[in-house]
């Protein structure tokens, strides 16, 4: 039988800390963040998703549409594959928090002095770390062969992103929580957004080439202003319409991500 | 430490129907009491931890949590409350330690005292082993034996255990009663418990309450309900001959009911079957009936809930509906 130990921490309910915001999406920004930290070869596969994608459909766009892009393909398509992979990781991530309802972890977390807010946005911005990782790789591979770097640009790009992702993420929280008395439903309502949203912003293959009607609807897409702008920054432009269209969908989307998202989270205990 | 007047919880369930899942209870749990909170699924047990904890808001009613009321100062409620659900505290994605760790950090430790508070709680739950391992690599029993620690990384005054022993086999849930126990006396807790184990709130719980369709419908010691509520059974075996003279004596008893003769044996439902017992069988000899064997059956929490609402226990699991 264990001899057990007298506590040595006391842990007097006064002299905890008053509950700072930041400090709690801080903590639980960690806390997501510790079984990628802790599974090596789980981040060492996801790193390099992008740059899979990259290397099979890099050469059939450069084949088939080289021409018609106007010059370097790989400068049009790193970018989107940039978009891409905040777009399937920040979408997808609602299901790391169904998981999480299902196993009880989250409950245990509603219970605690921790913010429902902290919970939703600390959840929102973990998933820009593996971002910034994946696009530094590919970053770091493309620039040698035929990408130019305009590092200013890049980062603003990046910055861009990482607010367009966390309203995403935040919807795809929402979205857990609305659907998780019925878990399949999310993987079905997330494939019926993913893939419209996507092919409708010109991502993988131009829309000029289209019809008209795919064009018009892509002006009601957020995403083809985020995926417009961010070829403009990696082409070394800042200051332009584009990038300004693309902060106003990235910004509209974090604030209604996270207002949805917050008011989900606040009644995910019902 | 808890006290709740007329807590009501509805759920809509739909435009025309709405789920009366808690309809008023009123309860007061003093400091150190270890209360059972015992009902079939779908009593409302559960639900009305839901409320205690600030996982959802009363429709109607208070409830006053450590010296705060749930709706109105939540925070106030979490920061002095430990919980543990139905459900494992920690992810099956985190390794155990780190997760206890960071339980210390909520609550407000820095790391190093996170880090001591965690190492002592693997200690006393003996889980230092596993710190290292994947919560989804434990067994049932060391997960939630890690679940317990989760609850009491912050040493809260009162902890919540919803059905903390459901699907442990009998070994692990009397190991898992065993820290459980011992936690409490180290630190003077108030522990409130929901079970559908009837055996385990009779031998753990120094109070019952009884729950039932959302209500409370009895509340008190084991002892004192199934004295109350149940009664002894006492069961003498004597020559057919003489059993119904047996049992007219058996009707004699002070409070006897449900006096059954059936072969040899007769059997009576008395408040305190051991000191009825010799009474009985004093009786029998003086009027010349020898008694060849008696026994003295206790009754159980199950005789007590079969008493209050004519269903048993044991046969609800079937047609109750999951706990909300």
């Amino acid at each position: 039988m264990t001899i057990l130990t007298v506590p040595t921490v006391d842990l007097a309910v006064d002299q905890q800390p008053r509950r700072n915001f930041a400090r709690d999406v801080r903590i639980v920004m960690a806390r997501e963040l510790k079984p990628v930290l802790r599974d090596p070869f789980s981040l060492l596969f996801g790193m390099i998703q992008p740059l899979v994608f990259l290397g099979l459909f890099g050469p059939l766009l450069s084949g088939s549409m080289g021409g018609s892009l106007g010059g370097n393909v790989w400068q049009w398509f790193v970018p989107a594959i940039l978009v891409m992979t905040t777009l399937f990781g920040t979408s997808t991530t609602g299901a790391n928090l169904l998981f999480e309802f299902q196993t009880g972890a989250h409950e245990r977390m509603l219970v605690t002095p921790l913010s429902r807010s902290s919970l939703l946005i600390g959840r929102a911005l973990k998933e820009m770390v593996p971002l910034f990782g994946q696009a530094i790789i590919v970053i770091a591979v493309m620039t040698p062969f035929a990408f130019d770097l305009h590092v200013g640009g890049a980062l603003v790009g990046l910055a861009l992103l990482a607010v367009f992702g966390v309203g995403l993420g935040s919807f795809s929280y929402a979205l857990a929580i609305a659907v998780r008395k019925q878990d399949w439903m999310f993987w079905m309502v997330q494939q019926t957004f993913l893939f419209p949203l996507m092919i409708l912003s010109g991502m993988l293959l131009p829309l000029e080439s289209g019809p008209g009607w795919m064009k018009v609807a892509a002006k009601f897409n957020p995403l083809s202003y985020v995926v417009d702008a961010e070829r403009t920054l990696f082409s070394g432009d800042v200051f332009s319409s584009p990038v300004l269209w693309g902060g106003i969908a990235a910004v509209v989307t974090a604030v209604l991500g996270l207002t949805v998202g917050i008011r989900a989270m606040l009644r995910s205990a019902d | 430490m808890i006290s709740t007047r007329e807590l009501t919880k509805d759920f809509v369930v739909s435009r025309t129907e709405t789920v009366h899942a808690v309809r008023g209870i009123s309860l007061d749990v003093e400091p150190g009491e270890l209360v059972a909170v015992l009902g079939p699924n779908g009593a409302g047990k559960t639900t009305t931890l839901r409320m205690l904890t600030t996982l959802i808001t009363p429709t109607a009613g208070t409830a006053t949590v450590a010296g705060y009321d749930v709706t109105e100062h939540p925070s106030q409620v979490r920061r002095r409350i430990g919980y543990v659900g139905q459900g494992n505290g920690a992810g099956h994605n985190q390794r155990a330690g780190d997760e206890l760790i960071g339980q210390g950090v909520i609550y407000g430790l820095d790391r190093r005292a996170a880090r001591r508070r965690t190492a002592e709680l693997l200690d006393a739950l003996e889980l230092t082993e596993l710190a290292r391992r994947k919560v989804s690599e434990l067994s049932g029993g060391q997960r939630r034996r890690l679940d317990v620690a989760m609850g009491l990384v912050h040493a809260p005054s009162l902890l919540f255990l919803d059905e903390p022993s459901t699907g442990l086999d009998p070994q692990n849930r009397a190991n898992l009663w065993d820290h459980i126990l011992r936690m409490r006396e180290q630190y003077a807790m108030t522990i409130v418990l929901t079970t559908h184990y009837l055996d385990e709130a009779d031998s753990m719980a120094e109070r019952v309450v009884v729950v039932d369709n959302g209500q409370v419908i009895a509340d008190d010691t084991a002892e004192a309900l199934k004295t109350k509520l149940a009664g002894d059974r006492l069961a003498l075996t004597v020559a057919p001959s003489n059993l119904s003279r047996l049992a007219e004596l058996a009707g004699k008893l002070p409070g006897a009911k449900e006096v059954v003769a059936v072969g040899d044996e007769v059997s009576v439902r008395v408040a305190d079957g051991p000191a009825a017992l010799p009474e009985l069988i004093t009786a029998a000899q003086q009027n010349g009936v020898p008694v060849a064997a008696a026994q003295v059956h206790r009754p159980t929490l199950d005789d007590v809930f079969l008493n209050l609402t004519g269903r048993s226990l044991r046969e609800d699991n079937s047609n109750g509906k999951a706990a909300a």
